[in-house]
């Protein structure tokens, strides 16, 4: 239980400065968070976010980190969903804290997460209009929710 | 003992006539004038606070920079007391209703306060989240620029604020008065 992870449902892991990093297809995230958990004893869901590849063929790579707390080793997953439909399984099955990380990732990259029940935007607002977070998005973009008010100024 | 005995002050006897001590006891002043005296002395400053320009806030307002001494001190928890409000830190998109609506329940006359460079044009957070620059929400009387400024700063701020008080005109009496 101890010693790092080689594979995982027999996939090879690679090392990236010393974390063990696999790469899965999307429907066989959920099993191998499963098998880290009960398996492995990999007791906390660290984080959930994913990655703009834009210009690339499937657009977004989800990530999540895993941590345990007996030996303090890390773990990385990662998958690449289009661009046409970025849906995953959810974790929240396993890990109660994926489902304020999924909100955060579905309302900032639009990625959406099957099985979460609450997907309601934590930092953005409601009527806000695309994912800030992903490459297309222009930073300038803003979408007031109050009137400004005009050059000239009234009271 | 005896320079002592001279010190002390004369018992006057009940009735008798106090004698007139020469003071002013009418002056003549402009309305506005006066009227902007005193409330320039007396802001009653409502802190919106929401980053970390609090801290240069509570700095500014404590002992040591004591913004009590012009009058502008006692922060009032409710915009219907204060007359001032000061905007300490990012205002985003999501929190400009919130600014707006309590800057529409203080009561005239009403001054507002940028504080720091957020509150002036949105500072560093040059993008979607954030308004770049409360007066495109609320008319903002003084500017202070900084991250956070130094409360030298601030009470310069508020020093020209008061100026800028004691020059207003002030409705406060109807034409016919």
């Amino acid at each position: 239980m101890a010693e790092r992870i080689t594979s995982l449902l027999g996939v090879e892991a690679t090392l990236s400065h010393g974390m063990p990093v696999v790469q899965f297809a999307p429907a066989q995230v959920l099993d191998a968070a499963r098998e880290l958990r009960d398996v492995h004893g990999y007791d906390m869901l660290l984080d959930v976010t994913a990655v703009d590849w834009m210009g690339q063929a499937p657009r977004f790579e989800v990530v999540w980190h895993f941590f345990r707390s007996t030996d303090c080793t890390r773990v990385r997953i990662k998958t690449r969903v289009e661009e046409a439909a970025p849906v995953v399984d959810s974790l929240t099955p396993l890990y109660g804290s994926a489902a304020f990380m999924e909100r955060e990732c579905h309302e900032m990259l639009g990625i959406a997460f099957r099985g979460n029940a609450d997907l309601r935007p934590i930092l953005l607002y409601e009527g806000f209009v695309g994912h800030p977070l992903r490459k297309d998005y222009d930073k300038h973009h803003e979408q007031p929710l109050v009137q400004y008010r005009d050059a000239e100024g009234q009271g | 003992m005896s320079t002592a005995a001279k010190t002390t002050i004369p018992i006057v006897p009940a009735g008798t006539p106090v004698a007139k001590v020469p003071t002013f006891d009418v002056f003549t002043t402009k309305k506005d004038e006066i009227v902007g005296w005193a409330r320039k002395f007396s802001i009653f400053p409502y802190p919106f606070v929401t980053a970390c320009c609090g801290m240069e806030f509570m700095s500014v307002s404590s002992t040591l920079y004591d913004t009590d001494r012009f009058g502008a001190a006692l922060p009032r928890f409710t915009p219907r007391q204060s007359d001032l409000m000061m905007v300490v830190g990012t205002i985003t998109h999501k929190q400009a209703p919130v600014l707006q609506r309590i800057w529409e329940q203080m009561c005239e006359p009403k001054w507002a306060m940028a504080f720091g460079v957020c509150a002036t044009s949105g500072g560093f957070y040059d993008n979607y989240a954030v308004v770049q620059g409360i007066d495109k929400i609320i008319p903002v009387d003084v500017y202070i620029p900084g991250c956070p400024p130094r409360p030298e700063m601030v009470i310069d701020g508020i020093m020209q604020l008061q100026d800028k008080i004691a020059k207003q005109h002030h409705v406060i009496l109807k034409g016919d008065f």
